[in-house]
């Protein structure tokens, strides 16, 4: 197949390109959520992004929280934004980030105004900045400047054996026209973590990963009480088929076909070497890590299930597919592209590639995923410890 | 996008998918496989196909064993280690959590 050259997107000010073009009113804490919310239920073609942290976070956990924070606001899906904070500091400090992208953004604060007024002043600015990206027409962008995440969930036996290695299929065909790549969960890269690390394009990169991994296996031998074995796999993994952690890493592991990643990025970090593979430190939990991708400036997603993950995300699309042939009969309103006839030998993995690249690009022009139809639209923080 | 699956219990004729050649387990791609039921085997990574007898019941996306194994032998899958036997397992078995256990814990 010939693969299109361009896509139908949204041209930013900074020169990156959406797939979508949201007005979003995004709150610093969780006890601006209520404002929020009430914004976008007065301001037709706005969303709201309610969060449950934001408050009393310290050290690298707090940094966490403003890089998703700041990095939600700058993807190009995203053509304006609203940030509301309790207090000043903070909001501006997200507002501040934001607006390097030169994109609309504006922050308010409610303490000593409260909620009632700020509501109102803020619903004022949300029109206008709604009222203004109504207008924003879909035009030619090229094909590099697709940024496709990917994360697999309920996986079982024939998300290794066929729709993760489909989303390799993609991964080697599109890496060569300068597309960026991302893939996360270092969770379950584990029992496939050597494997993984050979992958790293230069011995920075594979040292990074090594780093990474360890510190969350360390992470995990200090927490746990006994082992991973209750909850990695999942018992949507077991009642699939997969039966060890290392069967569910090297299944994990086919996403990224034979590319090689080049860095290694901190949870919701922008990648800043250029076009290619990168791995980002991320929870296994398929909102969590979604999230830290868009936050990280992926503009589209991929998500290959077994059993039946039914996530989105409200700023970046994501498209599902599965090769169980149960799933797609019984889920069919989750899932995007049906490869199960890899399965009865009648589709081979370059066709089912071919068939990803043509939905991706259809999702990137404007067609809603299933989970974009349905209203999922999960967004949620990575809490890296407890609060003072 | 969608691609229509309604026969596909009756167009596969393809029982098992093996991935690697050096894999001692393969998948059941079918709803189910029965006891004693003559299976074929396809294996991706070279395309050949071969054959095997099922010795239990396996729903679709579980493991059957394409040899006998014994206690503490590795599971090869994807061509790599993905586990060890706790309790042995004959040719045609189910392979799954009952017998077989991760090497990390």
């Amino acid at each position: 197949m010939e693969i299109p050259k361009s896509f139908l997107g949204y041209k930013r000010e900074d020169g990156r390109s959406g797939t979508r073009n949201h007005v979003i009113i995004l709150p610093v804490d969780d006890i601006s959520n209520a404002c929020a919310e009430a914004v976008a239920n007065n301001i037709k073609g706005t969303i709201a992004l309610p969060h449950s942290y934001g408050r009393l976070q310290f050290g690298a956990d707090l940094e966490l929280h403003f890089r998703t924070m700041i990095g939600t606001g700058r993807n190009p899906n995203v053509a304006a934004v609203i940030v509301i904070g309790i207090e000043p500091k903070w909001t501006k400090r997200i507002v501040d980030a934001i607006a390097v992208t030169g994109k609309p953004v504006e922050g308010f604060s409610i303490e000593g105004v409260g909620d009632i007024d700020t509501i109102a002043k803020v619903s004022k600015k949300a029109q206008e900045f709604s009222i203004w990206a109504s207008e924003k027409q879909r035009e030619e962008r090229p094909i590099s400047d697709l940024w496709i995440s990917v994360k697999c969930g309920e996986s079982d036996t024939t998300s290794g054996l066929a729709s993760n290695p489909t989303v390799g299929n993609l991964m080697d065909k599109l890496e060569p026209l300068g597309v960026h790549l991302c893939f996360g969960e270092t969770s379950e890269l584990t029992g496939a973590e050597t494997v993984c690390e050979k992958r790293g394009k230069t011995p920075e990169a594979q040292e990074k990963f090594k780093k990474t991994w360890n510190a969350y296996n360390d992470f995990i031998l200090k927490e746990a009480t006994d082992d991973l074995s209750e909850s990695q796999p999942t018992a949507g993994n077991i009642a699939g088929g997969l039966t060890t952690i290392e069967e569910k890493a090297f299944g994990n592991f086919q996403k990224i076909g034979s590319r090689q990643f080049i860095d290694v990025l901190e949870p919701a970090e922008e990648p800043t070497k250029g076009p290619g593979l990168y791995f980002m430190d991320t929870s296994s939990a398929a909102a969590e890590c979604v999230t830290l991708q868009a936050a990280g400036g992926y503009n589209i997603h991929l998500f290959p299930t077994g059993q039946g993950n039914i996530i989105g995300n409200p700023i970046e699309p994501v498209i599902k597919l599965t090769a169980n042939p149960l799933t797609a009969k019984t889920m069919s309103e989750h899932i995007d592209v049906d490869v199960s006839k890899i399965l009865s030998r009648e589709m081979n993995l370059d066709q089912a590639g071919d068939e990803l690249i043509k939905a991706t690009l259809r999702v990137a022009n404007g067609r809603l995923t299933c989970a974009e139809a349905l209203g999922h639209k999960e967004f949620v923080m990575t809490k890296l410890y407890r609060s003072a | 996008m969608q691609i229509s699956n309604k026969e596909i219990v009756t167009m596969a004729n393809t029982d098992i998918i093996i991935h690697d050649e050096k894999d001692n387990v393969g998948v059941v791609v079918i709803e189910k496989i029965t006891p004693s039921q003559d299976c074929n085997c396809w294996v991706m990574e070279n395309d050949k196909s071969v054959q095997i007898q099922s010795k239990d019941e396996i729903p679709l996306g579980h493991k059957i064993a394409m040899i006998d194994l014994n206690e503490g032998d590795t599971i090869l899958k994807y061509g790599h280690d993905i586990g060890k036997v706790v309790k042995s397992i004959k040719k045609g078995e189910h392979v799954h959590v009952h017998n077989v256990k991760t090497k990390k814990w």
